[in-house]
């Protein structure tokens, strides 16, 4: 129970005095999901519905930071030339998971950090790209091993996630059920519909090829208060999902459907990554094109582009001053890339808000400060809950010790104790982390308890510190 | 406002890291943050963050205790001219409380940040803000008379052994303010209980009686005081808890702003009121059949549910564990009123009893949630077999 904003609307509940049932009510009757516990965060500079075609970047990047446990394995050599959709790096300890080039041209740089780490691997584009061609396939004809095979070697495999763990999907493993969540709930994240509403085609493709990699059933969940575009499709499990964030986030609602217990495997595709994939397979080639909402109140324009994967941001937003934080993704799990830096492998969506480097005077103050959003009532601002809010990065506060118990629960609508979660986290005991659903968690799932928690601790990076753990010792 | 900012960058600088003072960083942190909210941004993590945080926290706590502090104030002056039988006014009574109660207030203050200060710097970690709630809630929960020097031990107690021995902040069992009751009621007990003690100067002028209700009943006594009275306050008592009715504005506040745990507020009213109840059908004494609802207005049964029992640390976790661990504390101040005739008041033992067992409850409420997680995949690998 306890709050829930959302639907523009607040409702404070003190009903059921009793509460056994604390957890989301899930329709026995059909397949579709209620959450009722989460945040719908308003910000200001929603992504307007134009699309825009982004100016062909001189320069793209791989970022293997992108693909979290990925040690990549160089196939090509600075100053080589390679086509599009050509093998430039492959998963040290997973050799067939193989990464491509998304433009043709030279590779120009591999820029490395500490311990050599590789950073980014950086393509000089030519105008025009020329494509590896895999030739075009008859889905429909393809068994399940074919069509893992043609996704592998044509780079398309990294589109493909594993819970638990959210690491890219491991190839050799037979995966219970195949997840699509068709929307996002998050503040400011590009519409789902609108990225696939010309790309139906592609996108059911893609759907009947990765519904072939598993035995199990795929599940495609999408908005309630959509327009009916995905309705229509056949072949998989679909889901109505209605609530706040994080509604649409893929670990709710694999939770909800179908929960994952140790030692299954649960694969998760990004809608637009279906499409893409659908895509290689209609025309052979590696086309990894995305519509991305340029969104936040200090972008250029809040409008969509289409761009290709890798894309350099300063030819997509020009030059922005350094008071600007650039995110690529959303402003609960993106990354923050330079100004010069490149769009990450999976974002749609790049958001620029500016920094908060400042001090508030008494800011601590409760009822002070009401334009600063707050899922806390000891802030004014949940009487305005239709007003959007500009928001920048200040932290808002120190971190202190986990004090205030039961804020974590009113954004964790799954059937888990979120702080009591993190603290065996942060213990490392992994078999209390197990007994508390650390399977069922990525850190995506995390992110409103990293924005909502008084103590400021870092829920995300906590959850992701304990899942590299569990692969070490669990796998 | 930018003039201020300069200044205390300037002085911060030999507290940074480096510097000369860098072990008192904290200490100056703790006034530097006190004034300005830092300029410190997200790292890592969501890039944006809510505008709350433990100190906003802490002063909506410290918000919700002032009507029932200044109503305290003027009910010790209240009950001495009454019972001396001098005119006064509203503010004559408020300045002989306020003369009283703000020393107390001082002294626990300065003692107990003391002692935070130190261990902030020793630890190296940053001043934590609960103080500002536990320091003001020790005064307001003894008896007026109470000589200064207990305070200050009673407090260094408290923080000392009930929290910073358990690791500081977020880590101790029990309340740190009802350990300091505790503390000084078990240590200094004359001075904690008896009929002379309640009332300002009760045991310098003789005409003074300062019996509580609960004291009275527990000794076979009449109760003289109606229904009002004990709901506003005007009785004798330790000095904030008496009056339900300005408790219950900070209650509000509380729970409007969910700061405090509505359902430990509600469950412990409702666990008090049905065992008295039961009481009252069982009658066999004035306690037991002192009615269920006048239970809810006298005595500290109020200020401990709304503001000690829903300490966050020392309170049960979990939603339903809330529920049980309020209902419980309710039942239990009740129990230890009616059984116990030597020290009638009965919910700070309840409090500190249920908070030793707060995670034991958490523990059964997650055990569940492990269990359905097990059985999940019980069923599962029994059909895979």
């Amino acid at each position: 129970m306890g709050i829930y904003y959302g639907n523009n609307l607040i409702i404070i509940k003190f009903a059921g005095i009793f509460e056994l049932t604390n957890f989301i009510s899930i329709d026995s009757m059909s397949n579709d999901i209620k959450i009722r516990k989460g945040l719908d965060i308003k910000l200001q500079g929603v992504a307007e519905k134009t699309v825009s075609t982004a100016p062909r970047s001189k320069k793209f990047a791989i970022k293997p930071t992108d693909f979290h446990g990925v040690t990549p394995k160089m196939v090509v050599k600075e100053g080589a030339s390679v086509k599009a959709g050509e093998v430039i790096f492959f998963s040290k300890y997973s050799d067939s998971v193989k990464f491509v080039a998304p433009v043709s041209g030279t590779l120009t740089e591999i820029r490395r950090g500490a311990k050599r780490r590789i950073l980014e691997v950086i393509i000089e584009a030519d105008t025009e790209d020329t494509y590896v061609d895999h030739g075009s396939k008859d889905v429909s004809q393809m068994s399940g091993t074919e069509v893992k095979e043609h996704l592998l070697a044509g780079g398309c495999w990294p589109f493909i996630k594993q819970r638990p763990y959210d690491v890219i999907a491991n190839p050799e493993e037979a995966p219970k059920a195949i997840f699509v969540s068709a929307m996002s709930t998050a503040p400011l994240s590009a519409d789902v519909e609108f990225l696939l509403k010309d790309r139906m085609d592609d996108f059911k493709t893609g759907l009947e090829a990765i519904a072939k990699l598993t035995s199990g059933k795929t599940h495609v969940c999408y908005d309630a208060k959509g327009s009916g575009l995905f309705s229509g499709i056949n072949g998989v499990a679909l889901h109505k999902v209605s609530g706040p964030h994080p509604a649409g986030n893929v670990g709710v609602q694999i939770h909800h459907i179908d929960p994952i217990n140790a030692g299954e495997r649960v694969w998760v595709v990004g809608p637009e990554d279906v499409a893409i994939i659908g895509s290689f397979f209609r025309t052979g080639k590696f086309q990894a094109d995305r519509m991305v909402a340029l969104a936040g109140t200090e972008a250029p324009k809040n409008a969509y582009y289409t761009m290709r994967i890798g894309t350099n941001v300063h030819d997509v937003v020009g030059k922005i001053s350094s008071s600007v934080r650039i995110i690529s993704g959303n402003v609960l799990t993106g990354d923050h890339i330079a100004n010069d830096g490149y769009v990450g492998y999976y974002a749609n969506e790049i958001t620029m808000i500016p920094e908060g480097k400042e001090h508030r005077m008494f800011g601590w103050l409760p009822f002070k400060d009401n334009h600063i959003p707050s899922m806390s009532r000891s802030s004014l601002s949940w009487l305005f809950p239709n007003k959007r809010y500009k928001v920048n990065t200040n932290l808002n506060g120190e971190e202190r010790a986990l004090v205030v118990t039961g804020e974590m629960e009113q954004v964790m609508p799954m059937d888990i104790f979120p702080m009591q979660l993190l603290k065996e986290c942060m213990a490392a005991n992994i078999e209390k982390m197990e007994n508390l659903g650390i399977y069922e968690v990525a850190p995506e799932d995390f992110a409103l308890i990293d924005y909502t928690n008084t103590s400021k601790i870092e829920a995300q990076s906590i959850i992701r510190e304990a899942l590299d753990l569990m692969i070490q010792e669990v796998g | 406002m930018s003039f201020l900012r300069k200044k205390l960058d300037d002085l911060k600088r030999p507290f940074e890291k480096g510097q000369k003072w860098e072990k008192f960083a904290p200490a100056f942190s703790a006034f530097d943050t006190f004034l300005f909210v830092p300029d410190h941004t997200t790292k890592k993590g969501a890039h944006i963050r809510d505008a709350v945080d433990l100190k906003r926290t802490m002063m909506v706590v410290v918000l919700a205790l002032i009507p029932a502090l200044i109503y305290g104030m003027y009910n010790t002056g209240y009950q001495y001219f009454s019972q001396t039988g001098e005119a006064f006014t509203f503010f004559d009574a408020f300045l002989h409380g306020a003369w009283k109660i703000v020393p107390m207030i001082v002294v626990s203050y300065a003692v107990g940040l003391g002692i935070e200060f130190i261990f902030a710097i020793y630890r190296g970690h940053e001043v934590n803000e609960g103080y500002l709630v536990t320091g003001l809630l020790i005064p307001m929960i003894m008896p007026v008379d109470i000589p200064l020097w207990m305070v200050a031990v009673s407090v260094a107690f408290a923080v000392l052994i009930g929290k910073e021995a358990f690791g500081g902040t977020g880590m101790n069992i029990l309340n740190p303010a009802l350990m300091a009751r505790a503390f000084a009621f078990f240590a200094y007990p004359t001075y904690m209980s008896g009929n002379k003690v309640w009332v300002s100067e009760a045991s310098n002028v003789d005409g003074i009686s300062g019996e509580t209700i609960l004291g009275s009943l527990a000794a076979g006594k009449e109760v003289s005081y109606d229904m009002w009275s004990m709901f506003a306050g005007a009785i004798p008592g330790s000095i904030a808890e008496t009056s339900t009715l300005f408790i219950g504005l900070g209650a509000l506040l509380l729970i409007l702003t969910g700061i405090g745990s509505w359902r430990i507020i509600v469950g412990g009213f409702i666990g008090a009121a049905a065992m008295a109840f039961l009481f009252n059908l069982w009658g066999a004494n004035a306690l037991m059949s002192f009615p269920w609802y006048q239970h809810l207005i006298v005595g500290g049964l109020a200020f401990g549910i709304v503001f000690m029992a829903t300490d966050p640390v020392s309170a049960a976790q979990t939603y339903k564990g809330k529920w049980i661990y309020g209902i419980l504390v309710g039942v239990f101040s009740v129990m230890i009123r009616v059984f116990n005739p030597a020290y009638p008041e009965g919910v700070m033992l309840a409090i500190l009893l249920m908070n030793v067992f707060a995670p034991t409850i958490d523990h059964y409420v997650i055990e569940a949630s492990i269990k359905r997680r097990k059985k999940r995949l019980a069923t599962v690998t029994a059909k895979s077999a």
